[in-house]
């Protein structure tokens, strides 16, 4: 217990009036890592079971890690593919000097890909984390409230969402545009009314477009150019569809996540195993979930229906929509925020819809955007106040009419 | 009654029209990309006011109360269209690319709201002096924004390149978003919290406030 005994001797130190003692949170930090805090909530209204915040925050980032592993491993395996299509030596930039130490560039090893997606997605992680870590500490010190975990959650979102050549200064800058902004400006976790993750990425998304959209970024290969499958999609319809190594990109490809894109999101079974956590532990709102899935179905089909000679992505049908892009990801981890969504449980089912019906309009009516799950979200975060409203009047009528009231 | 030296500077930080009483962002939003532009917008808005507040001082006596405002509007409106005009005859590049923003001041809520609460209740002099301190509160906010948007979006200020754009050799990605209406509202956003973090008077009382966390002892 030596370490306790040192945390201890040092705590009077950053308690009011000692010395250190605008330095109090991250005093709390250091010592809610390594001992679990003896303050739980107790009292009635909060008790369901043991969970916490800490809790609901540590799972939410272990059921990110199925598309953190599986995007490491697929930005390899693009990146190498495209290297040896096009007969390459390497990446073509400075992670080329880390990735020659560990391992060559051969698309079929395991080993080769996984080191080649951890030259990239580390890094990226590690400023992620340093930057947005940076501003959540000195608003907790200059606030006085506590550094939560949520950050934990928003950083490993956050970089699941760029592309994998994005620059670590632009990886910078988005999230501390995301924290700030998005969330610290509102007074910190739980009084933001967007997702501080997407605010980030939005932001990026609109400051930097040559690097957050286009051909060339989704695959770390400097000088590789390849359209991804929704602006294919969006220019010459479904059956255009080609991986970037020039095979014909299968569902299954699609639903499996070989092909390329954001870091996390390629992989439908990766999320769908982290949403299978999430949903197990009743921690992300199932309602949301569905209601983003059937309205994105009922969306595409209307458009199948109506139909459309002159923009061919009106033919997608539901099940490429769910597969193709980030619309899995931002349904499963972004669009359940518990702080952002609606709360009540039909808002959730409306909220929900208003996504997924907001994501397959903007990518198949809106030219320019060839995704839309980013904005949808956005959109809905800025509705879902507005729904809870409504959803409470209506149930306080629906009372009041029948004489509870 | 206030010294006139007060009434000139008192609108530049401790009550801004923009910061802190919030009128006339929506051309602070419009023709903030680039400073040449915004510089003519500003001397454009500043003597408008100006002469709307010492012409309404005028005749401030001789206005029937009930239709006060339209006789404001009609001066007003003589301005901005003698304005447009010039800019029109003198400027005319600058005047394209401003548009429909100098008929806009028209409606600058900054120009009617001096009007109704200065002009109407002082004499000429001082009017016009409100006028120009107000201008140039508004001025402050909008050199503030240009400068930050150019610089950071098109990497230069007035039209001189200061952060060499990749585009033409140089180092700097302009940021796209900048160039954007919205950038305005963040960089507006961040002003005022500078200004109200260093005056703490003029921060607002909250509408509500939140009670302070419960910790497991006192929920027993």
């Amino acid at each position: 217990m030596g370490l306790r005994r040192v945390l201890d001797d040092i705590e009077p130190h950053f308690k009011k009036g000692g010395k250190y003692e605008s330095f109090y949170a991250l005093y709390e930090a250091v010592d809610t890592i390594f001992y679990s805090p003896s303050k739980v909530t107790v009292a009635e209204p909060h008790v369901r079971d043991g969970i916490d915040l800490k809790r609901v925050m540590i799972t939410v980032w272990l059921a990110a890690f199925f598309p953190m592993f599986y995007g490491m491993y697929n930005l390899g395996f693009q990146a190498n593919s495209a290297i040896a299509a096009m007969g390459l030596e390497g990446s073509g930039d400075w992670h080329q000097a880390i990735i020659a130490l560990f391992a060559g560039h051969d698309p079929a090893s395991l080993w080769d890909n996984m080191v080649y997606g951890a030259a990239f997605y580390v890094p990226i992680y590690a400023v992620v984390f340093i930057v947005g870590g940076f501003w959540e500490v000195l608003f907790a010190i200059r606030r006085g409230h506590e550094i939560n975990e949520g950050f934990f959650v928003t950083s490993i979102l956050f970089t699941l969402i760029v592309p994998p050549d994005i620059p670590l200064w632009q990886a910078a800058l988005g999230i501390s545009f995301g924290i700030v902004v998005g969330k610290e400006v509102f007074g910190g976790t739980g009084k933001n009314f967007l997702n501080p993750a997407l605010t980030g990425r939005a932001f990026l998304y609109f400051a930097y477009a040559p690097n957050m959209s286009g051909d060339t970024v989704w695959t770390a290969v400097d000088g590789f150019s390849g359209a991804t499958a929704l602006s294919q999609i969006a220019s010459d319809g479904l059956p255009a569809l080609a991986a970037s190594n020039g095979l014909e990109l299968t569902w299954m490809n699609a639903f499996l996540g070989q092909m390329q894109g954001s870091i996390g999101e390629t992989s439908t079974v990766a999320i769908l195993l982290g949403a299978a956590l999430l949903l197990i532990t009743r921690i992300a709102a199932w309602r949301i979930m569905l209601g983003v899935f059937l309205g994105m179905c009922a969306m595409s089909t209307l458009f199948n229906l109506i139909g459309s000679d002159t923009n061919p992505a009106f033919a997608t049908p539901w099940y490429w929509h769910f597969v193709l892009g980030g619309f899995a990801f931002g349904m499963v981890y972004m669009a359940t925020d518990p702080v952002s969504a609606s709360m009540t449980n039909t808002g959730k089912w409306i909220f929900g819809a208003l996504i997924g019906v907001m994501t397959v309009l903007i990518r198949v009516v809106n030219p320019a955007y060839p995704e839309g799950i980013m904005l949808a979200i956005l959109f809905a975060n800025l509705f879902a106040p507005l729904i809870d409203y409504f959803v409470v009047k209506a149930n306080v009528a629906r009372r009041r009419a029948r004489g509870v009231l | 009654m206030a010294s006139p030296k007060k009434v000139l500077l008192t609108p530049l930080v401790e009550n801004n029209p923009i910061a802190l009483q919030i009128l006339g962002v929506c051309s602070a939003l419009a023709v903030t990309t680039q400073l040449s532009v915004t510089l003519v917008m500003c001397v454009a808005l500043t003597s408008v006011t100006a002469f709307s507040n010492f012409f309404i001082s005028i005749i401030r006596h001789h206005m029937p109360s009930s239709i006060r405002i339209i006789v404001q509007m009609t001066i007003i409106a003589s301005l901005v269209i003698t304005v447009d005009q010039l800019l029109q005859a003198f400027a005319y590049e600058v005047s394209k690319s401003l548009s429909v923003f100098v008929g806009l001041i028209i409606t600058n809520c900054i120009v009617m709201g001096r009007a109704e609460a200065f002009a109407m209740k002082n004499p000429p002099g001082i009017s016009f002096i409100d006028g120009i301190g107000n201008g140039l509160g508004y001025s402050l906010v909008l050199i503030t924004v240009a400068t930050i948007r150019e610089l950071f979006g098109s990497g230069s200020i007035l039209g001189f390149q200061i952060l060499p754009l990749i585009e033409n050799g140089g180092w700097y990605q302009g940021n796209g978003l900048m160039l954007l209406s919205p950038s305005a509202f963040f960089i507006i956003g961040f002003f005022i919290w500078l200004l109200r973090s260093r005056r703490t008077e003029q921060v607002e009382s909250n509408e509500y406030k939140l009670a302070p966390h419960t910790t497991a002892e006192e929920a027993f």
